[in-house]
Formats: structure tokens, C-alpha cells, sequence
């Protein structure tokens, strides 16, 4: 395994039960891992004490085999890939996995749910739920997958807040991975120059800058220049 | 255990290294000072791309930037949070305080919003105008020259709008506004609440070779690597390092107390040595506390002597009394004007592009004091949570919520960047029987004696909150939107934020000219050793309804000042 896929390994979690750096002695394996990733210019700062959090709670794995494709089923039932993917290509899953171990107070939903889907599809058609038809998963879904906003969702039902739960973390992992972000369109997160709204957009929303306001904002074409002021303050550069 | 003892002796020894310490060390070593600083926590520069967060993407972490090692989100730059491990605080009767602590070079001046307000006139003298809380020794015009100074040095973009209680400056260009605040605008002038450009510091343009200039990211609160944002380590101790070599850093060194000689003048201080967990000790002839106000105040009680039995510099028994922070109450309303957004970069700086600063007269309002609104919103990167309840705002158009399939892509795009949130910003009265002391019971894992807290907000800040809520619910109605949750109770204090949250506390060290009823003089030399001062937010009188840090940074150069004054001409 080279370097970087272990890292992406690590990361996603995808090396059930241990670390992917053998050969260690005990105790060696968490500090070879810390110089892995600090070397790595693709992480993303992290204290020596948060490492240790991370690489702890991949070396643990939460749901077993049956419960992860399970999720990945669901997962892509509430967002179907498009041509920019879905929850799989966005690591949804493994996503699922972390944060249940990051966030303990997520699994027994998680998991009572994960139950509940199955108990259901077994009584209901005599499979469970990852191997039964489309069809009859949806009928499943249509009865928990929608909530009055107007109770808070701790007083639903398990399942709908399950659902509810599932298609939060669904939705979150895949638009917050790159596949979701392209999905979605944003555009920033690099370096640029703002230089306000643009004109199909004001117009779009019925609103302009006024003239006065503009006047005092900043000048892009002179923003290399250092700043100069008179006594009194105004900027004379 | 033998405590080791440097045998050099520093002309000044600085404990913190944020707003306050960083200045107190840039003005010192530009003097030509030995100094050292000691920090909490370990080294930290926004450019080292190993502690680096800037830029970063959420798929690069396996919890997409979930909060849970980050109160504020794993890529925020604050090493700690309210809670930090092996470090506790307790609470006295039924008080909620919550105390934000971040140990690293530079401290919060990494993350924090960089709303850089200058105090105006009126905030340093308001007993007069309401006949509550103490007025400051000083006033506006002691301290203009050194605001001056500290937009000069550091960078600071705003406008000049000749407001009597907001005073002009010396800024840089503000950005433009986005789409969210240009509805701002638009609803807050039908009601005939003023908005104008905020005042942050970033560097909008050049202000020296040493610093980069803004690329708009919007990722302030990570710390920027060409420190075009301020944070102290960027822009105070690295200077300070380069101007004379003077400066000795103590990283990861957690101060335990300022020791004293039989005249009751201060030697120096202890620190425990992290790594090690061994105690050290260092001399110097002048000791200035930054640790923070609630942390310089621990610092102080903690250093009993026989010449100071009730702690450092408390024979007024005020040390720790009067700590106030900022009243904080928020909301945010669903705008559908803002639906359906075509996507472009707007990330702009880290933080509002506008703002509105306190407008009305509290002749005819129920409570004293002000606040200033700030605002959020718009199409920005997505992190943990993004997506959640994708369309609750179905609500208000009749629709199911809930559902899966391909319409969740659609609703996400249509919802992306409808919400506007706002945040009040206001003043609490300072009271004596709001304060932090040691808890006789409790250690740190240093063997520290650790702050106990006993605050309670008054009817005075629960009105202000109701007056927050009702102007944001008017503002949400104005820009043709709707409040979202339901608008707080009484019994929930009308929203208004536990204390400590807003993470503006001040006052436990307060400044007066009376001995027996403040800490430190007007200079923040404390009353009862002329050799320590204060130069974090400890000696604020009040707090106004601004943020504090720029007023840290111009009373820590004109502290600084006169410290160097005062060794000069050998009087300390």
C-alpha cells in the first residue's frame, strides 16, 4: 500500500479493525502514524492529541458488515446519484461509521433503526430490508420519511427520527465531500478577489448598491498599494 | 523537588501572548527590552502547514468538520474551548457562567471575529449619562491617540461616519456588501435603523511589506497564513521577535503565580513546564499579566505572601469582582427573496461586510446601555450539518417536510442561502457581586487552585435581550422573511445568552484611581506593587456595546508606554 492510499485509508476508516501500519511494536504504531500524516501537506492541521483521537477511533469499528451495506442501500434510496455521483462516491457510509463512534450518542438511533428497517421488511415481505425490492423499500420509507416540523423530532416516533437522522447524515457527508460539493456549485474556499454581486444577480433579486455606499468601498485595483492617510484619517492612497 | 531558577533577569516577563500580552511584548521589545513570554500553550504560526486549517476542504476530515475535538467546528483555530481536559472551573449557587479559554501563541486573537471597535466617548464615562456601573479614570481622549496608533500598526477597514459614540479612525476600504446584507440594508433602513460598513481587521490593502493583503476566503476565524487578518503571533510577537532578538518565548508554560520579595514588589513568576511537569521559575523586574482577565485574576489570587495574605494587588478585595461579559441574543429568519441563488464566489472576509452599531436613545427604552447588531448569512462552504433538515422551509409554503429521493437535490439548491442570522452585541452593568475567586476545594492538574464563578444576569440585560428579539423578528419581517423557532420567553430570559458566552469577559482587575475600590491605576499598574501591571481586558471599568479587543490592544500600547517610561526613569 502506498503512502497516500493508507492515509486514505486511515482517514476513511477503510481498514476494518486496526491501523494500516504494521509491523509496529505497541505504542510505536500511534507515533508512526502521527509522522504518516504530518508529512502529509493534504491534512488538515491537527494537534498531536486530536490525531491520537482520530487514529483511536478508526482502529475501533462500530457497525458490522451487514449494518454498513444496510446504510449504503438507504443512504442511496434518500439521494439517488446524478451524473456529479451520490452517497457512495461521497463515502457516505464510512462517514456514517466515524461519526458514530465521534458522536456516541448517535448509535442507538442508528443502530435501533437499522434493526427496526429490517424487523419491518421481514414481517412485512420476508426479507430483509438491504435485499428486498425497491418498491416495497420505498413503501417502507414513505411511512417514516416525513415529519411535522411543528413537534420537535425527539417526540416522533424511533423511526422517523431515524429517518430523520439517516437522511441528515446522508445529505451532510455527501455535500460536504467533493463529489457534493460540484453537485451543489459553490464556488469559493480559494483565493479571489470579491468585488461584489454580480449584475444578473442584483437584478435577479431586486436589489442594487447605491452609489454612495459603493464610493466607499474598497478600490481592488489599488488594494498592492500600502495605505497612506492624512491626519484627520482619509485614505490618501 | 528543587523549583529551578533562570539566572537572567528580564526587564519585563509577559504572561499571555494574545491582543494584550502580544502588544505589551511589541511595545517592549521595540524599547529594547528583555522580555519573555509565557504562554500556555504550544507555538503557533497561521503559516506552518502542519497546524494549518485555511482552505482546507470538509472531506479532508473524516467528521466533515463536525465540532466535536472544536466547539466552533474542527477547522476553527482555538486550541480548547469552554472545557478543557485536566483544566476545570466550577460554579457557585445556580450560576451558568461558561469561561473560553485557548491555549496556543497568539490565544483567541486565532479564531476570534476581528469586529474591531473603538470605545466611544460616552462608554468611558456612562455613570455620568445613567448613574450606573463607574465611570473609567480615563477618557476617550486618553486613549484616541493609541487607537490611532493601533490602526496604523495592525490594520483595521471601516468607514468614517462621524458618529458621536463610534468614533472615525484611521481605515482601510471595507469590502463591498453581499447579497444577504444588501437585503439587510434595504429592510433595516424601512425601519429606520442605520447600518454601515463593519469594522474588522483584515487588511483590505497594503499596509506593509511584512503582511499579505485579504484573498477573501472567508476563513478568518482559522487564522490567516499571509496574516492578512490580525492575530497576535502574526502580528506582534513575530515582529517583536525580529526587532532586536530581546524576546524569550515560553511555550506550553502554565504560570502559577507572580512571586514577591519582602517589600511586597514582584521577583517574578512560577510556571510549570508542561512537557516536564516541573516547576520553573523566572526573574524579572516588571511582571505583566495577559493571561485573560478571568486567568490574570486567578494568577493574582493564587499569589499569597505575607506581604499580600489576600492574593497579589487585592487588598480592595476587588480582584476577580465585576467581571461582565457582553450580552449576546441571536436569530435567524428564513428570507425568501434569497431563494433559488445562482452560485458564485461570495465568501468575502471572514465575518459581516455590514453592521449596525447602537442607534436609539434609552430615554425612551426600559432598560440601559446598548447594542450593536451584527450579521450573517449567505452561500457559504458547506461543513457538518449542511443539509440537515434540507426542507423545513416547506413549512411556509403548505409543503411536506421530509421525503428522499431526487427533490432533496432540489430543495438543497433552493434553500442554499435564504437564511439570515443576527447577533446583539450589547453592555452589562458591571456588579460587584458578579465575579470569579478560587475554589478552596479544586485543583488543576497543575496543582493550581481553579476559579469558581458566581454570576447572575440582571432584569437590565433580560430586557435588552427582549429588545434584541423583538428588533430581529421586525428586521426578519422586513426583509419579507420569517423568524425562525419561536420567540423566547421570559423564563428563557428572552434568549439572552449564559454568561460568558459571548466570550467578551472583562472587568475583574478594573482601573480607578481609588485603591480601595479598584485594582490597578489608570496606567493597569497595580495599586499594591508598582512593578506588575495588567494588560488584558482585567481593568475595563465597563464593557460598552463593543467588542473589547481593540480597546485591549491600545490600553496595552499606552500600558506599555509607560512602563518603558517608568524604567526608564527608574521608578519601577
Amino acid at each position: 500500500m502506498d503512502r497516500r492510499k493508507s492515509i486514505k485509508s486511515i482517514l476513511l476508516g477503510t481498514v476494518a479493525g486496526g491501523l494500516a501500519i504494521h509491523g509496529c511494536k505497541p505504542g510505536e504504531e500511534q507515533e508512526a502514524l502521527a509522522r504518516e500524516l504530518a508529512k502529509d501537506d493534504k491534512y488538515f492541521g491537527r494537534t498531536p492529541e486530536e490525531l491520537e483521537e482520530i487514529a483511536k477511533l478508526n482502529a475501533e469499528q462500530f457497525f458490522n458488515e451487514h449494518e454498513l451495506q444496510t446504510i449504503e442501500v438507504l443512504s442511496n434510496l434518500i439521494l439517488p446519484p446524478n451524473e456529479n455521483g451520490g452517497p457512495t462516491d461521497a463515502g457516505v457510509p464510512e462517514f456514517i461509521e466515524f461519526m458514530a463512534k465521534d458522536i456516541p450518542d448517535l448509535q442507538t438511533t442508528l443502530r435501533g433503526g437499522l434493526m427496526w428497517l429490517d424487523h419491518k421488511s421481514n414481517t412485512d415481505y420476508g426479507t430483509e430490508f438491504k435485499s428486498t425490492v425497491e418498491e416495497s423499500q420505498k413503501k417502507i420509507l414513505d411511512a417514516i420519511a416525513f415529519y411535522d416540523p411543528k413537534i420537535p423530532m425527539d417526540e416522533h416516533p424511533l423511526e422517523i427520527q431515524f429517518f430523520n437522522l439517516m437522511r441528515n447524515l446522508t445529505l451532510t457527508g455527501y455535500y460536504t465531500s467533493k463529489v457534493g460539493i460540484q453537485d451543489l456549485g459553490y464556488k469559493g474556499n480559494m483565493p479571489n478577489i470579491w468585488d461584489g454581486v454580480p449584475e444578473d444577480v442584483l437584478e435577479q433579486h431586486g436589489v442594487a448598491y447605491d452609489e454612495e455606499w459603493l464610493a466607499k468601498c474598497v478600490d481592488q485595483s489599488k488594494r498592492g498599494v500600502i495605505a497612506e492617510w492624512d491626519e484627520n484619517g482619509n485614505l490618501l492612497t | 523537588m528543587q523549583i529551578k531558577e533562570t539566572a537572567v533577569q528580564y526587564d519585563a516577563i509577559i504572561v499571555g501572548s494574545g491582543a494584550g500580552g502580544g502588544m505589551s511584548a511589541k511595545v517592549l521589545a521595540d524599547a529594547g527590552l528583555k522580555i519573555a513570554v509565557v504562554e500556555a500553550g504550544p507555538y503557533f504560526d497561521p503559516k506552518d502547514p502542519k497546524q494549518m486549517t485555511q482552505l482546507k476542504w470538509p472531506y479532508e476530515s473524516p467528521r466533515r468538520g463536525a465540532g466535536t475535538s472544536r466547539v466552533f467546528g474542527e477547522f476553527d483555530m482555538a486550541y480548547g474551548g469552554w472545557e478543557i481536559e485536566g483544566e476545570p472551573y466550577t460554579q457557585k449557587d445556580d450560576t451558568n457562567f461558561w469561561w473560553f479559554r485557548s491555549h496556543m501563541l497568539g490565544g483567541r486573537t486565532n479564531h476570534w471575529g476581528r469586529i474591531s471597535l473603538r470605545f466611544g466617548p460616552k462608554d468611558f464615562k456612562h455613570k455620568d449619562v445613567d448613574g450606573l456601573g463607574e465611570n473609567w479614570p480615563i477618557g476617550y481622549e486618553d486613549v484616541k491617540p493609541y487607537y490611532d496608533k493601533v490602526d496604523k500598526l495592525i490594520g483595521v477597514f471601516g468607514t468614517n461616519e462621524g458618529l458621536p459614540n463610534d468614533p472615525d479612525g484611521f481605515f482601510l476600504p471595507p469590502p463591498k456588501p453581499r447579497l444577504h446584507e444588501l437585503f439587510y440594508i434595504k429592510g433595516a433602513r424601512k425601519m429606520n435603523i442605520p447600518v454601515i460598513p463593519s469594522r474588522m481587521s483584515m487588511l483590505t490593502k497594503k499596509i506593509n511589506e511584512e503582511r499579505g493583503v485579504c484573498f477573501y476566503c472567508g476563513q478568518c476565524s482559522r487564522a490567516c497564513q499571509v496574516y492578512a487578518d490580525f492575530s497576535s503571533g502574526s502580528c506582534l510577537i513575530f515582529p517583536a521577535q525580529k526587532s532586536g532578538g530581546q524576546v524569550d518565548l515560553y511555550v506550553n508554560s502554565v504560570v502559577r503565580e507572580v512571586t514577591t520579595n519582602e517589600e511586597g514588589k514582584a521577583t517574578g513568576v512560577s510556571y510549570i513546564n508542561k512537557e516536564d511537569r516541573k516547576e520553573y521559575k523566572l526573574r524579572g523586574k516588571v511582571v505583566v499579566l495577559a493571561a485573560s482577565a478571568c486567568s490574570s485574576a486567578r494568577i493574582l489570587l493564587n499569589s499569597k505572601s505575607a506581604q499580600h495574605p489576600n492574593g497579589l494587588g487585592n487588598s480592595s478585595n476587588l480582584v476577580g469582582k465585576y467581571l461582565h461579559d457582553s450580552t449576546g441574543s441571536s436569530r435567524a429568519g428564513f428570507i425568501p427573496g434569497l431563494m433559488n441563488r445562482k452560485m458564485y464566489n461570495e465568501d468575502g472576509v471572514g465575518g459581516m461586510h455590514v453592521y449596525t452599531p447602537w442607534w436609539l436613545d434609552n430615554k425612551n427604552l426600559d432598560f440601559p446601555r446598548g447594542y450593536h447588531i451584527e450579521v450573517w448569512g449567505g452561500i457559504g462552504m458547506p461543513n457538518y450539518g449542511f443539509g440537515f433538515n434540507p426542507n423545513d422551509f416547506n413549512k411556509f409554503f403548505g409543503l411536506p417536510t421530509g421525503g428522499y429521493g431526487p427533490s432533496l437535490r432540489k430543495d438543497v439548491k433552493k434553500y442554499y442561502g435564504s437564511v439570515i442570522g443576527f447577533g446583539g452585541r450589547g453592555e452589562a452593568i458591571a456588579r460587584e457581586d458578579n465575579y470569579c475567586e478560587i475554589d478552596p476545594t479544586t485543583v488543576d492538574e497543575f496543582g493550581i487552585p481553579v476559579l469558581r464563578f458566581k454570576y447572575k444576569w440582571s432584569d437590565f440585560e433580560k430586557k435588552q435581550a427582549k429588545h434584541m428579539q423583538q428588533t430581529f423578528e421586525e428586521l426578519i419581517h422586513a426583509m419579507g422573511g420569517e423568524p425562525l423557532g419561536d420567540t423566547p420567553t421570559k423564563e428563557q430570559d428572552y434568549g439572552l445568552l449564559a454568561p460568558g458566552m459571548i466570550i467578551h469577559e472583562v472587568g475583574t482587575t478594573r482601573m480607578g484611581d481609588d485603591p480601595k475600590r479598584s485594582v490597578v491605576n489608570k496606567f493597569q499598574q497595580l495599586h499594591d506593587a508598582d512593578n506588575v501591571f495588567i494588560t488584558d481586558a482585567g481593568p475595563f471599568v465597563s464593557q460598552a456595546d463593543k467588542n473589547c479587543t481593540w480597546t485591549i490592544l491600545a490600553l496595552s500600547w499606552r500600558a506599555s508606554d509607560y512602563i518603558v517610561d517608568q524604567l526608564k526613569k527608574q521608578n519601577i
